[in-house]
């Protein structure tokens, strides 16, 4: 059934929306598979970008020339369309960040500073990313929160029980991600929420790495706050979005002040402005925001079930031919896996792995991949980890293997 | 040998091969042929900061020159190795010399894209140490200075 249908993507087309993958690196033709750190732009983004700054760059919202209004009916025309991506209720629901640590800090910082007190407890899992970790322990710091963690077994998955065992009326708080960036695991979130919403906890999920490879449905998951960057989805760096029940969203005091996030400023008093606007001080990234929309439209085109089911056609070739080489370990075992592979070589350093793959022309991510606590989980300093999207093939998988043979032959 | 004749050797050597995957193959080599590190100098003041694998460096005073020794994990090849080219270069020098030296092999034999990256093992990082302890014994207050490379 994979086959019938990633069949119908045309993938030497889709590699040529993506100009930056035709050229040599260190004499090789590159192979891109660090996808999980950013994704390359196709074309149309990279065109809305142009388009903008040729066209029509200008202040949004309370412009009334032309321009102006331009720009602002292309950036909300965004908002729109993240929330459809994503099937928010409410289109107030969508707050622009600068990425998903923007947005997991905002809530911290806003719901976490009003909401929490001490002996309260936030819940986040073992495969957390630095950026899942360190808010929520400034937080405990401050407010005197307690922070527990969800333990992993061996593949990489959640243990469920334990975690059902951390719950109890002092979870006011649990934050997980959605897909583990190190190891590619898909965390059932559905049942995390269910679990944490019966003992009355408010929910986020980290989706960085999950938005270019699952479809994401906030109401049917009934997350509380869902956050994501665009760059991991074929769109723009900087730029990122936050997801939160208009309700909870509502009740959260502003976090940073400015323009933009105000009804009216004297020296006595400030009114806020409605959502989205209270969370979005200043000039945002207006480009940015609007070239995402091309981004999400790429993706819509191309069909993202076609597009998962292709990248997992892609995992299912790596890891049995990465499986194949002596002494190489595949860390992240779940049946349930995007398209991450992250591995270690006997005898062999992560980083030199990294470094003689790049002199053949493949473009790998090596080290803690920002989950150090993950990373002692299984008593490792690193591992080396090619996330593939989808313009990559299973010819450029053939060469890591033969780049991997190369790195064996000249380290052992 | 002085420092830059040192150098000028390592770069002939390196002018025999074309293929980046073949210099850091000799680079490797280096680094398998450099005498063990006594335990005791494995600490955790002597590793070198900034780089992704653990590198030893250990440096001290043998008369009017500079002697170092180094190690690195056992996995650690590349890093190993670098620090080995260093150590052929700067080690019994007079710390003077060695504060001031300028490492040009580094852009000759095609390293440069290594320095200023984490990438291959801190480099940068290796050489400052190495010129900070010098410059410190020549009596130099160079310490907080960034020595050039």
């Amino acid at each position: 059934m994979q086959t019938a249908t990633h069949e119908i993507l045309d993938i030497e087309a889709i590699r040529r929306d993506f100009p930056i993958l035709d050229q040599v690196v260190n004499g090789r033709q590159l192979v891109y598979f660090d996808n999980a750190a950013t994704t390359q732009k196709p074309l149309p983004v990279l065109h809305a970008l142009t388009r903008y700054y040729e066209g029509y760059n200008a202040n949004i919202h309370r412009g009334i020339h032309t321009l102006a209004e331009k720009a602002t009916s292309a950036f909300e025309a965004s908002r729109r369309a993240i929330q459809q991506f994503l099937n928010a209720a409410h289109v107030e629901e969508i707050i622009f960040t600068y990425g998903t640590t923007d947005g997991i800090n905002l809530v911290a910082q806003t719901y976490g500073r009003r909401f929490l007190k001490e002996g309260d407890e936030i819940i986040i899992t073992t495969m957390e990313h630095h950026s899942n970790i360190v808010p929520w322990q400034m937080l405990c710091e401050e407010k005197g929160c307690i922070l527990k963690v969800i333990p992993i077994d061996d593949k990489g998955d959640l243990i469920l029980e334990e975690y059902e065992k951390l719950l109890s009326e002092r979870t006011k708080f649990v934050s997980a991600v959605h897909v583990s960036n190190a190891m590619g695991t898909i965390n059932p979130v559905k049942f995390l929420i269910e679990k944490a919403h019966a003992v009355g906890a408010k929910v986020l999920i980290d989706g960085a790495q999950a938005s270019s490879h699952i479809d994401i449905d906030v109401q049917a998951l009934d997350a509380d706050f869902y956050v994501f960057s665009a760059h991991k989805l074929y769109g723009p760096t900087g730029m990122g979005v936050l997801y939160g029940k208009r309700d909870i969203l509502n009740a959260m005091p502003p976090w940073r002040g400015g323009g933009e996030m105000i009804k009216e400023v004297t020296f006595e008093k400030t009114t806020y402005n409605d959502l989205p606007y209270k969370f979005e001080a200043g000039t945002p990234n207006i480009a940015d925001v609007i070239a995402v929309y091309a981004a999400l439209e790429y993706i819509e085109t191309l069909g993202k079930k076609k597009i998962a089911d292709y990248e997992h056609s892609l995992l299912n070739y790596a890891t049995e031919a990465l499986e194949s080489i002596d002494g190489l370990r595949i860390i992240g075992q779940s049946a349930e896996k995007i398209s991450v592979v992250s591995f270690v070589l006997d005898g062999i350093h992560h980083q030199d792995t990294g470094v003689i793959l790049d002199q053949q022309g493949i473009a790998v991510r090596t080290g803690h991949h920002c989950t150090q606590p993950l990373m002692r989980r299984f008593n490792l300093t690193g591992t080396t980890r090619a996330s593939f999207a989808v313009y990559n093939t299973k010819e450029e998988i053939d060469r890591l293997v033969q780049g991997l043979l190369r790195v064996k032959k000249m380290m052992l | 040998m002085t420092i830059n004749e040192k150098q000028d050797e390592i770069i002939e050597d390196f002018d025999l091969f074309d293929d980046q995957l073949d210099k850091t193959q000799y680079i490797i080599d280096i680094g398998k042929k450099l005498p063990p590190m006594p335990v005791q100098f494995q600490t955790d003041e002597n590793l070198i900061r900034g780089c992704q694998s653990k590198v030893w460096l250990h440096s001290e005073m043998r008369g009017d020159t500079v002697h170092f020794e180094a190690d690195s994990e056992p996995t650690a090849q590349i890093s190993k190795g670098l620090v080995s080219l260093l150590i052929r270069i700067l080690s019994n020098e007079k710390a003077e010399d060695i504060a001031n030296a300028d490492l040009y092999f580094i852009d000759r034999i095609g390293l440069s894209n290594l320095v200023t990256s984490r990438r291959a093992g801190g480099l940068a990082s290796m050489i400052q140490q190495m010129k900070q302890f010098s410059a410190a014994q020549a009596g130099k207050n160079r310490t907080t200075e960034q020595p050039t490379l």
